[in-house]
């Protein structure tokens, strides 16, 4: 009887996994880029260095952005290697400047004529409180600076997570704004001084 | 005809009334409340300017055109040659003749061209409608959907085909890539969330969210005046993540609609419908 039991147990532990996996979606991951292939048949011209789908993209997408620990380490490891801070160490730019560029949702779709690149950051992110337009994807900055005492390691610190989000959480939603070129060192800097900068609307 | 021009005015003039609301309201959900009134207000099927598109693709579904001059009447969108009651509402769906899943459009593109031998060339250059330029696949999904109006969204992914295209749009949903690092997910997998003050629906799991996104595609675009069709909604949306432009009629693109229907399953199609 105790066999039977444990036969009758052990088929209905495999028909259960059989059933887990079946609902689980099965894609051949050379059919998944041969359909991405079909979708984006050739780079268009000028694209050559903005079109990508690099290894941590694909561990992302791969683990819906719940890296296992190991991986989490080791991608974090890779993308803080990417990140390049200004020559002369300082990451506090205009924070006037930030203000616009923090605005500004313009640039890099294929529509858009080649321009400066806007951050966009009340895309998805709270800053200056008069500006009742903003996103909810990303947490409120209001205050940024101010909570992080103003300390130029957490500027710095900042600087870093703009330049590459997932040199800090790896498979952020954030982009990785430096590592991709989309905005400009100065831009950066500019933005940082927007979170940092005593003066800046954000901050108050 | 002359009745649904007259009545078009008046929709414009809502619209104007529309616009006014939403640029005094400052408050995101007063914002919401109007709005949702005034879609309420135009959602009347004859203040729609989506039903020009409508009438439009009536008569091209019966034009006789191509090498061949015949109509698209004996094409087969899944419920039998001609029958449209219901179709839009069934796809993307496995079609036997062409051994592939596929969506409204890639199945109208292929009855152009195995039935009327049509130059599709062309319905490709005007795949997406602008000012003093119609689509005709914009007014063919119009008129085709809108006979799905009413019904619910089935996608019983029956063939090993669909349940692979289901698997690969899935997939897709949450592939990462390009200069933004964007997926699908990256906007639509969380309640309540917007960019900037438009509120984005949650696709990632299957209900309300997904039935009511689905449910309202076609749409009449105001803010471009054109109705536009789910292969447009896609378009857009990668253009958003900055990556390339993706090939119109692409398999991706239905793999990742069927994904999308088969979320909103059971939704109400009320269609064209009329967005921002």
């Amino acid at each position: 009887m105790k066999t039977i039991l444990s036969v009758l147990a052990l088929s209905l532990g495999l028909s259960g996994a059989a059933l887990a996996q079946d609902q689980k979606p099965k894609v051949d991951a050379a059919k998944l880029e041969a359909i991405t292939k079909a979708m984006w048949p050739k780079t268009p011209q000028g694209w050559e260095k903005r079109i990508s789908f690099d290894e941590t993209q694909k561990l992302c997408s791969q683990y819906r952005n719940d890296l296992p620990n190991d991986l989490f380490e080791k991608v974090r490891a890779r993308e803080l290697s990417t990140v390049k801070f200004p020559a002369d160490g300082n990451v506090i730019g205009n924070w006037q400047a930030g203000k616009r560029i923090a605005n500004d949702g313009r640039g890099g779709t294929f529509t858009d004529q080649p321009m400066t690149n806007g951050a966009n950051c009340y895309a998805c992110h709270q800053m200056d409180l008069a500006e009742l337009s903003y996103g909810t994807l990303g947490p409120s900055l209001h205050l940024y600076g101010k909570n992080r005492g103003f300390r130029p390691e957490e500027a710095k610190a900042t600087y870093a997570k703009i330049y590459n989000s997932m040199s800090v959480m790896p498979c952020s939603m954030m982009p990785r704004f430096g590592y991709h070129g989309f905005l400009t060192e100065q831009q950066m800097k500019d933005v940082t001084a927007l979170l940092f900068d005593p003066e800046s609307p954000v901050n108050k | 005809m002359a009745a649904r021009i007259a009545r078009l005015f008046v929709a414009f003039a809502l619209l104007g009334i529309g616009a006014t609301v939403e640029a005094q309201q400052a408050n995101p959900v007063d914002t919401e409340k109007e709005l949702e009134k005034y879609r309420a207000m135009i959602n009347d099927p004859m203040s729609n300017p989506g039903y020009l598109n409508v009438d439009r693709g009536e008569i091209l579904w019966s034009t006789q055109r191509g090498a061949k001059n015949v109509s698209l009447e004996t094409c087969d969108l899944g419920m039998g040659p001609g029958q449209l009651d219901g179709a839009y509402a069934r796809l993307p769906r496995y079609f036997a003749d062409a051994d592939k899943v596929m969506d409204l459009e890639q199945r109208l593109f292929w009855c152009m061209q195995k039935i009327q031998e049509l130059d599709t060339a062309d319905i490709v250059r005007r795949r997406f409608g602008a000012p003093g330029r119609t689509s005709d696949m914009e007014d063919l999904v119009a008129f085709i959907a809108n006979k799905s109006s009413g019904m619910k969204y089935e996608a019983p992914l029956a063939h090993a085909k669909e349940k692979e295209a289901y698997a690969i749009g899935e997939a897709l949903f949450y592939r990462r890539s390009d200069i933004m690092d964007f997926s699908c997910a990256t906007c639509h997998a969380e309640d309540n969330r917007r960019i900037r003050l438009q509120g984005l629906p949650n696709l990632v799991k299957a209900g309300k969210n997904a039935q009511e996104t689905m449910g309202s595609w076609p749409t009449y675009r105001v803010s471009q005046s054109q109705t536009r069709t789910m292969q447009h909604r896609l378009w857009d949306c990668y253009r958003q993540m900055r990556a390339p432009e993706p090939v119109y009629l692409s398999d991706g693109l239905t793999a990742l609609t069927l994904f999308l229907v088969k979320q909103g399953e059971g939704g109400e199609i009320n269609v064209p419908s009329i967005k921002r």
